[in-house]
């Protein structure tokens, strides 16, 4: 109840020791200044790796539904799922005038191909067949020229819109606008250039040319699998939207009521899920090392706090002898130990913050230690040093003031 | 409740458990101790007088017996209890002074106001001027192994006076001073006794236990011998 006015007093208790026995003091800090040490470092570096893969699957529309034959995330048995039928052409055009809930859909038939300009040539593009809504399911956003329209789907007329890096290397300094490239030896006319996409995961996404579906050679195949992209504009419709694109598939298929489905409805959260999946246990891996500087460091406490005690028996004496009760003597401890912990926790912190930032630095990723984190190694620093100090605390708070005061 | 006894002790015995055997300190002590008498207690080292200033002091408890203070029982109080009492009522002098020795003659005086929640600026003028009480106004901001041992044993009085407690315990205090020193030290007990503070101590010295108005001689544990002390020259 006094404990704001004594407060002081145990922080005096505390530095006194701790002043007294500097070299002990660093060394006993040691095991909790490692152990906060890496949980920053650890901590910082799976939050980057979060926060870079939370912007590469920003790409996909987030509100955007892909519905094919294999879930992104395979959880199920992958001969059962080869069993499946493909997604098809044919059911793409019964769905897309069924749904109701969806504001834009896109078929996507998806191939590698070799693209050629004149006497230069790209390997490995990669090339969707889609149709005018597609930059709208995907967020695709065309920065010069302009995507084809319905007409042109409608009427399979070979344009084409290029990516980036599609342009650079067949046209260099040329405008690719109006010119004639060839895919798998058909040519196709550039109506457009896309804005630069970037990486994802080493997938460069610049290296893509769009073409109306119905343009795309092969879309004759009828088997063909491809992947049908519903975008509804507003968040909240994305359930109803799943469960009305369900519903419709399992009409045409015509799934009995008990057969499971046999198409996925893909999300972008599915892949940041199973992702997290993977960086939970990252964070285990923290909490594991957590846990061993925990023993680590806060037996080294408790070592040296059982020594202090027996330094400071007469002390104790005394400070019972004029009245401290047995809780205050224990907070006096409590206080000391806490102190050598938070001290570990500190230069741990410190540390921590300079070998992640260096780390990111290097990297590249332009995040930064969070606060979060260092209020986490505080947090656990203090832990420690509660509970490494009970014991000798509890040890001190028991000892009998006479034999405490002769004690030599 | 008229002319209670401010100490009533009733057939106390204290035995110490060495091991197997059983030191018999105390052989039941029976006495007791009015307001602002000035008591001293001697007898032949080993015959208990430190036990008995123990249990007095509340920092231990008697084996069985009773000791009543104000009144109270507190031969059974829990150990905090006990606590408490030692801070509000007890003001403690020992032979070696028992003061903490990285901490000033000022921080070692405000310690039982510390325990006690008292206010730090309260405290530390509290303390202020019972070291100047005791002569050391000008010394408060040393620490003990910068004082002479009556500077230190003047801190240590200074620390059982600070709370205003019942009783002053002084366990020979002047036991570790030479003989100018003690009798300096002891008339700053005469002085407190004339303010009306109720003092016991214990001494090997006769003229030490000559301040005094009453000596309880022990030996083996019981009491020997309880006088009034006269004096030649006793001013009323
Ligand atoms: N903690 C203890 N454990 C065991 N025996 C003890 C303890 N304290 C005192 N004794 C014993 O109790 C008896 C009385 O001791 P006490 O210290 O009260 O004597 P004293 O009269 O104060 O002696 P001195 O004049 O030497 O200080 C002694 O025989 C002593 O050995
Ligand atoms: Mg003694």
């Amino acid at each position: 109840m006094f404990f704001w006015t004594q407060l002081s007093e145990y922080m005096r208790f505390a530095l006194e020791a701790l002043s007294a026995n500097k070299v002990r003091t660093f060394l006993t800090t040691l095991g909790i200044l490692i152990g906060v040490t890496a949980i920053i470092v650890i901590f910082t570096a799976i939050q980057s790796i979060n926060a870079y893969v939370e912007e590469e699957f920003s790409g996909f529309g987030s509100t955007t539904l892909y519905l094919s034959k294999f879930p992104w995330v395979i959880t199920e048995n992958y001969w059962e799922l080869r069993n499946r039928p493909e997604v098809t052409l044919k059911e793409y055009k019964l769905i897309k005038d069924r749904v109701t809930s969806a504001d834009w859909i896109s078929p996507q038939l998806e191939a590698m191909r070799v693209v050629k300009y004149k006497n230069k040539s790209l390997e490995g593009v990669y090339v969707v067949g889609c149709n005018e809504q597609y930059p709208f399911t995907n967020n695709a956003i065309v920065e010069f020229g302009r995507f084809f329209t319905e007409m042109e789907v409608h009427r399979a007329r070979p344009v084409c819109v290029i990516g980036q890096k599609v342009q650079k290397e067949l046209f260099g300094k040329e405008d690719p606008l109006g010119k004639r490239i060839k895919i798998n030896g058909l040519p196709y006319r550039v109506i457009g250039i896309l804005e630069e996409k970037g990486d994802f995961f080493g997938f460069n996404l610049d290296n893509q040319v769009l073409v109306p579906y119905t343009a795309f050679r092969g879309a004759g195949f009828k088997n063909r699998g491809i992947t049908i992209a519903f975008r509804a504009k507003d968040a909240s419709k994305i359930e109803e939207l799943e469960a009305e694109i369900r519903g419709e598939m399992r009409r045409i298929r015509k799934l009995p009521p008990a057969a499971p489905d046999n198409f996925a409805i893909n999300q972008q959260t599915m892949l940041t899920d199973f992702y997290k999946q993977i960086t939970g246990t990252s964070y285990l891996v923290v909490f594991i090392i957590a846990a061993i500087s925990l023993v680590v460091g806060g037996i080294g406490i408790m070592n040296i706090m059982l020594v202090s005690v027996t330094e400071r028996t007469r002390e104790i004496g005394i400070r019972k002898a004029v009245g401290a009760t047995r809780r205050q003597i224990m907070l006096h401890f409590l206080a000391e130990s806490v102190t050598i912990s938070s001290l570990g926790g500190i230069i741990g912190i410190i540390l921590g913050v300079i070998i992640a930032s260096s780390l990111l630095q290097v990297i590249k990723l332009d995040t930064s230690v969070s606060i979060f984190t260092i209020l986490v190694g505080y947090g656990f620093s203090t832990f420690v040093g509660v509970i490494s100090g009970m014991y000798p605390a509890y040890k001190a708070a028991r000892l009998n003031t006479i034999d405490a005061l002769r004690y030599e | 409740m008229q002319d209670q006894a401010l100490i009533k002790v009733e057939k106390l015995h204290k035995i110490y458990q060495l091991g197997k055997t059983q030191v018999h300190a105390l052989r039941g002590i029976d006495f007791e101790i009015q307001p602002k008498e000035y008591v001293a207690i001697m007898g032949p080292s080993g015959s208990g007088k430190s036990t008995l200033m123990n249990i007095i002091g509340c920092l231990d408890v008697p084996t069985t017996g009773k000791y009543y203070l104000n009144g109270k029982d507190v031969s059974q109080l829990s150990e905090d209890e006990l606590a408490q009492i030692r801070n509000q009522n007890i003001g403690f002098v020992f032979q070696t002074f028992n003061l903490l020795p990285r901490a000033s003659a000022l921080h070692n005086v405000e310690l039982p106001l510390i325990y006690n929640g008292t206010p730090s600026r309260e405290r530390r003028e509290r303390a202020r001027i019972a070291l100047e009480k005791v002569g050391l106004g000008d010394r408060i901001h040393h620490k003990p192994n910068e004082l002479s041992g009556g500077q230190r044993q003047r801190v240590a009085i200074a620390r059982a006076l600070v709370n205003n407690p019942n009783i002053i315990l002084a366990d020979e205090p002047t036991g570790n001073l030479d003989t100018v020193t003690g009798e300096e030290i002891m008339q700053i007990f005469d002085e407190l006794n004339r303010q009306g503070n109720t003092i016991i101590l214990v001494t090997h010295e006769f003229f030490i236990a000559q301040h005094a108005h009453r000596i309880i001689y022990l030996r083996d544990g019981k009491i020997e011998k309880d006088e009034i002390v006269q004096k030649e020259t006793e001013e009323v």
